[in-house]
């Protein structure tokens, strides 16, 4: 059970040693030679108005919420549908009460126009 | 043993070789890291060596798609293509914007690439070649997917480009949409095999593969994976003709490289999941477990690309809408009713072909259903648009 999670750690030393191994071999070769045309902001040849860090709308706020609820949810049932051939008809039946109240949720979240995208 | 057994555990063989011979003059620690290493190593080499292939596979594909000849000048048939394409990319001058935020800027092609190799540890590339048969493996599959939203958000905001910022926030309300229906389909596999594990995933599968009980969940989670791995018809956060390159418009030179190379690294990675979870994984007869699972990843990548080149791009309103009110509904109801079939305890064969009906008839009805709904809207928007219209001549 440890190994196969120190094996994992293993993994994820080399995988992200690897984009820092290709970004140095690139360092070694390629030019530096940076100006400050070169380096301002690209707006596809015109000068940048104002700030680029614009204001995005609110509705990405609400996804980002719903979806938190939704994907807690998908843990939830993870452990219920691997245990899911031992389970009793009594936990069956409390899981779809359970996925019934979500959905009842996203149907409350849908009339209320929280997955409109203007 | 065989020729075909020896053929089909080549790489055990070999390995289990080499590990007795560590261990005469080595510590079985030390052993067992090696071998680790070594592993992790050879998975690695082998995903960069698909990516330089599918570059290829895909610019050779989309030019015959479009009746094109696509590149034939680097090596035969232009296979050397994307070694070219390498080299150019580790000499090219890394321009890093005055305004953008250098951390974040920088690291975010490492968070892309290796949550992307890090999928490839639960992956059963044949019998017994799991580089680690973790018993969680489809949650972490799904957990490290995630990944991929916060380094997209972290790429766009970093870049300080009002271009890159549009298709980095894009695509992440994309990827939350399409993750979730994804991992609901996920479930119904997790469910009928009991098991998070692929490899158990992939032995409850002998008799039958998933797809032929349950092709409407098939497709939810093909669609989904399309989604995820910004192929097109999904390719909004991409979308040239609106905004540059999205999220990686200030990139250049190798950390450009990066992006594209996780793209890729991602589209085996998914295409080697609906394997494993679908197709029976290396299940096959006759010829060695590995060549199976191989030849299914690649026609799976070829499906994808297929419909890459075929249907035109989704508007993101529609995106979005098709994700939340049609795909979720449907995953959360496919699960109900696979979960209702199984609970019958009806023997292999009748539990099958009940699943396989279920499973039609829902995803015919809620296809029925959805365009019914779709009719009526658009219906309803034309009326009022008459009514406008007609509004507008009396006040004439």
């Amino acid at each position: 059970m440890l190994q196969n999670y120190l094996f994992i750690g293993l993994f994820v030393a080399v995988a992200v040693l690897f984009p820092f191994l290709a970004v140095g071999v690139a360092w070694l070769l390629r030019p530096k030679k940076p100006t400050p045309m070169k380096q301002s902001t690209y707006e596809c040849g015109l000068e940048t108005v104002g700030e680029t860090w614009v204001r995005y709308k609110v509705q990405f706020y609400i996804y980002a919420l719903v979806f938190v609820l939704f994907d807690i949810e998908t843990v939830f049932l993870f452990p219920w549908a691997v245990a899911y051939h031992q389970l009793p008809l009594f936990a069956l039946v409390e899981m779809f009460l359970f996925i019934g109240i979500l959905l009842a949720g996203l149907a409350y979240a849908w009339r209320k126009g929280a997955l409109r995208w203007f | 043993m065989g020729i075909l057994e020896t053929l089909d555990q080549l790489l055990n063989i070999l390995g289990n070789a080499l590990a007795r011979w560590l261990a005469t003059f080595l510590p079985a620690w030390a052993v067992t890291a090696i071998m680790d290493f070594l592993v992790i190593v050879l998975v690695v080499a082998v995903a960069l060596v698909i990516v330089l292939f599918l570059i290829w596979m895909e610019r050779k594909a989309v030019a015959r798609f479009q009746d094109r000849l696509g590149p034939n000048r680097a090596g035969p048939y232009g296979i050397l293509q994307s070694i070219a394409d390498a080299v150019k990319m580790l000499t090219k001058e890394d321009v890093i914007p005055a305004k953008a935020d250098k951390g974040a800027f920088n690291w975010a092609p490492a968070i892309m690439v290796a949550p992307a190799l890090l999928v490839y540890a639960v992956i059963p590339f044949g019998r017994g070649m799991v580089p680690q048969d973790l018993n969680i493996a489809i949650l972490y599959v799904l957990a490290m997917a995630s990944m991929t939203t916060i380094a997209v958000l972290t790429a766009g905001w970093s870049s300080n480009n009002k271009y890159a910022l549009l298709g980095g926030l894009r695509i992440g309300a994309q990827l939350l949409a399409y993750e979730i229906p994804m991992a609901l389909s996920m479930l119904a596999v997790v469910l009928l095999a009991g098991s998070m594990s692929t490899v158990r995933i992939v032995e409850a599968q002998a008799r039958l593969p998933f797809i032929l009980m349950l092709p409407g969940v098939f497709l939810v989670h093909f669609i989904c994976a399309a989604a995820e791995s910004n192929r097109g018809p999904f390719d909004l956060p991409e979308a040239e003709s609106e905004l540059v390159a999205g999220f990686f418009t200030e990139y250049s030179g190798m950390k450009f490289g990066l992006f594209f190379v996780a793209e890729y690294i991602n589209l085996f990675a998914i295409s080697a999941i609906i394997t494993t979870l679908w197709l029976g994984g290396w299940q096959g007869p006759l010829l060695p477990s590995w060549f199976w699972f191989f030849a299914k990843s690649f026609a799976v990548i070829f499906v994808f690309m297929w419909v890459r080149f075929t249907l035109p791009r989704f508007r993101i309103d529609h995106l979005l809408s098709f994700a939340w009110k049609f795909l979720l509904p449907l995953a959360l109801t496919n699960l109900f009713v696979v979960g209702l079939v199984v609970k019958l305890g009806l023997g292999f064969w009748p539990q099958a072909a009940a699943l396989l009906v279920t499973n039609v008839a829902v995803t015919v009805g809620a296809l029925y259903l959805g365009g019914w709904a779709l009719r009526r809207a658009q219906q309803r928007a034309v009326e009022e648009r008459m009514a406008q219209w007609r509004a507008w001549q009396q006040s004439r």
